[in-house]
């Protein structure tokens, strides 16, 4: 059976739904924007791209307000823009230019913004627990309201201080989420390999409300990040958020023979049955919310955006030689 | 030293006393400071130095944590950069340890990562100190490995006047600071003035002038100091004895200006002397006053040894009166 027209609920929510399948597409763009200036040898340094995990950095984001606070990861683009960043200005810190977030001074694995809650990329596996934690009793302890949103991958369970920081968390009844962004892969080598036991359970037993949900469905990854950002807020205390998702290209940008460690067939399937953008498409044409040309028309607007935000990035300076001792001490 | 008004103030309080002081000022004045440690709250930690605090400020400003040392001083960093001014409280010195990735990858490198935009105001405060009778993992001093990293600041303090008006000081510092007592000193008395008061960092003090030879010395080494100076003195032997109080900012101009005065130093501190901070005092002085020195600068540290547990053995391990003094003799050529 198929519907006429969309449902009332499609209706309400049809602009929040075109703003994240956007928001995802600036992500792809992005990342892809990346890989070209990487394998170009345009830009210094590591590149982690968040091809293929775009819906759980949205669906997340898209249930927080501005002021509300994220850490993130060492794949952390897709975080940065899904919280409001600039690309132009990102572009510009991946690039070590002076416009940068960072001054140029933190690159692809530090973006941080003040302006948009945004406590800053990490490259400790894990080493921003403590920070989204501390985030979320500073909110308490202040009374503003807002929440915090630790990103992790789930390489971070291998970290003891997680464990600590739940602990705490849960014993201050601290408005933090801890949302693991499970991509099967903890660098080079399986998850499976490497955690034992069941992944919620490690969050049910410190008292955390803990969910998993398809991280490959921006629905879903919504509607439930929604309930624990609620939750989390009135002060019902901190939760967990398990997303299973799939990271399309390797490790780093430079992890191209992979065969070693999963099979171009894995990689395949999930490109292709299970991919965030065009399913979400799919069901955006489905449910009448856009038609094919007005998400094709989108598209191409994103992709110019991005290649414009490369442009300005390459364009703008280098900091100054002076800079290199600012900013140790505040 | 800002000028105190003698007639009227001659209050000795503790070491433990004017820690306590500080951090209660410094709480009524700022509503965002706040205690984080193991054993804080009722207990006052096992030194009795925070006792009282609690009932004043109540148990959402002093808060009893698990044995977290790595997950609450995240936490306190990620406290800092949101608006709060935490004072973390690290039992033992030895269990810094625990704390290096949040210390070292987070609090000390966020201002400079993000470009100056998010900044960690935070103190944490721990100890430092053998002869206790605690053993290999309970009695280091390893406030050089703080030294060694851009972004932080390290304070060791040696008087109850120093440590107040430095606490006040750290905790005012929008930077991530670490402050290290010497549990020995907790009982140490010394005049502290009754009325509000801070000191800068960076800035040495000179705990007693001489002619003859400087003994740099920091934290439980300037009693140690003071001592080897007094016994100096019955063989002629006029000691200066400088505290630079911070290692980092470090004020070097005085320490190298002691020296030159003098053209003879020792520097001491309880810390290992392999790769320790009397080597980069010791270098400094050497440099700095070269053309002036009359022997080479000496470091005295901590044995290169676990602090062992037995007595004798122990006490062999770090500078006494007697070896700094026999040292100073010997280079004074007497």
């Amino acid at each position: 059976m198929t519907s006429l027209a969309p449902t009332p609920q499609v209706i309400e929510k049809a602009e929040l739904w075109l703003r994240m399948y956007r928001q995802m597409l600036a992500i792809r763009f992005f990342e892809n924007q990346v890989n070209e200036l990487y394998t170009r040898a345009l830009m210094p340094g590591l590149a982690h791209l968040y091809i293929g995990e775009e819906a759980v950095a949205v669906g997340v984001c898209e249930t927080l307000e501005r002021t509300d606070y994220i850490t993130s990861t060492h794949r952390g683009h897709g975080h940065c823009l899904a919280k409001g960043a600039s690309p132009d200005l990102m572009f510009a810190e991946l690039l070590g230019k002076k416009a940068g977030y960072c001054k140029g001074k933190g690159g692809s694995m530090h973006i941080a913004d003040p302006a948009t809650g945004n406590l800053g990329a990490n490259a400790i596996v894990c080493g921003s627990a403590g920070i989204a934690t501390g985030a979320a009793f500073s909110a308490k302890r202040l009374a503003n309201g807002r929440v915090s949103v630790c990103f992790i991958g789930e390489g971070a369970l291998g970290q003891g201080v997680l464990y600590e920081v739940m602990n705490l968390a849960e014993l201050f009844k601290l408005p933090v989420i801890y949302v693991c962004e499970n991509n099967l892969y903890s660098e080079y080598t399986h998850f499976s390999e490497t955690t034992a036991g069941d992944i919620l359970a490690r969050a049910t037993a410190f008292g955390l409300h803990a969910a998993s949900v398809d991280g490959q469905n921006v629905r879903a990854v919504y509607e439930h990040a929604q309930i624990l950002v609620e939750r989390a807020r009135r002060g019902a205390g901190p939760g967990f958020l398990l997303c299973n998702t799939y990271r399309y290209h390797g490790h780093h940008v430079g992890d191209i023979n992979r065969e070693y460690y999963r099979s171009r067939r894995e990689e395949q399937t999930w490109k292709t049955e299970r991919d965030p953008i065009a399913n979400f498409a799919k069901w955006l044409i489905e449910q009448k919310v856009a038609t094919v040309k007005e998400l094709d028309e989108l598209s191409a607007r994103v992709e110019t955006e991005m290649k414009k935000a490369v442009e300005f990035a390459m364009a703008t300076p280098y900091p100054s030689p002076d800079e290199v001792a600012e900013d140790v001490y505040a | 030293m800002p000028e105190m008004s003698v007639t009227t103030d001659q209050r000795e309080i503790t070491f433990a006393q004017a820690i306590r002081e500080a951090l209660a000022e410094e709480m009524r004045r700022d509503p965002t400071v706040c205690i984080l440690g193991e054993d804080v709250a009722e207990a006052g930690t096992p030194f009795k130095v925070l006792a009282g605090l609690l009932e004043e400020f109540g148990k959402d400003r002093v808060l009893d944590t698990p044995i977290s040392e790595a997950g609450f001083t995240g936490l306190a960093v990620g406290a800092a950069m949101t608006g709060m001014r935490p004072i973390v409280d690290i039992m033992f010195g030895d269990f810094i340890t625990l704390t290096m990735d949040q210390m070292v990858n987070q609090a000390a490198k966020v201002h400079y990562m993000s470009g100056g935009h998010w900044k960690a105001p935070m103190v944490m405060r721990t100890t430092l100190g053998a002869t206790r009778r605690s053993a290999a993992q309970h009695s280091q001093s390893l406030h050089a490995w703080f030294c060694h990293v851009p972004g932080l600041k390290v304070i060791l303090p040696s008087t109850p006047y120093d440590a107040k008006g430095l606490l006040k000081t750290a905790i005012r510092d929008d930077n991530p600071v670490v402050f290290f007592e010497d549990k020995m000193m907790y009982k140490l008395k010394g005049h502290v003035p009754a009325a509000d008061y801070t000191l800068p960092l960076g800035v040495a003090d000179v705990k007693r002038e001489g002619e003859d030879i400087t003994l740099v010395a920091t934290s439980s080494m300037v009693q140690v100091a003071l001592g080897a100076a007094a016994m100096l003195e019955e063989i002629g032997i006029s000691a200066e004895v400088v505290d630079p109080r911070t290692l980092w900012p470090l004020d070097e101009n005085t320490l190298i200006q002691s020296a030159r005065k003098t053209s003879r130093a020792i520097v001491l501190d309880e810390g290992y002397e392999r790769y320790g901070v009397t080597a980069e005092i010791a270098s400094l002085i050497a440099a700095g006053a070269f053309y002036d020195l009359d022997a080479p600068v000496k470091r005295m540290g901590a044995m290169h040894v676990p602090i062992p547990f037995s007595p004798p053995l122990e006490d062999m391990t770090v500078p006494t009166e007697q070896t700094v003094f026999e040292a100073a003799r010997k280079m004074c050529g007497r």
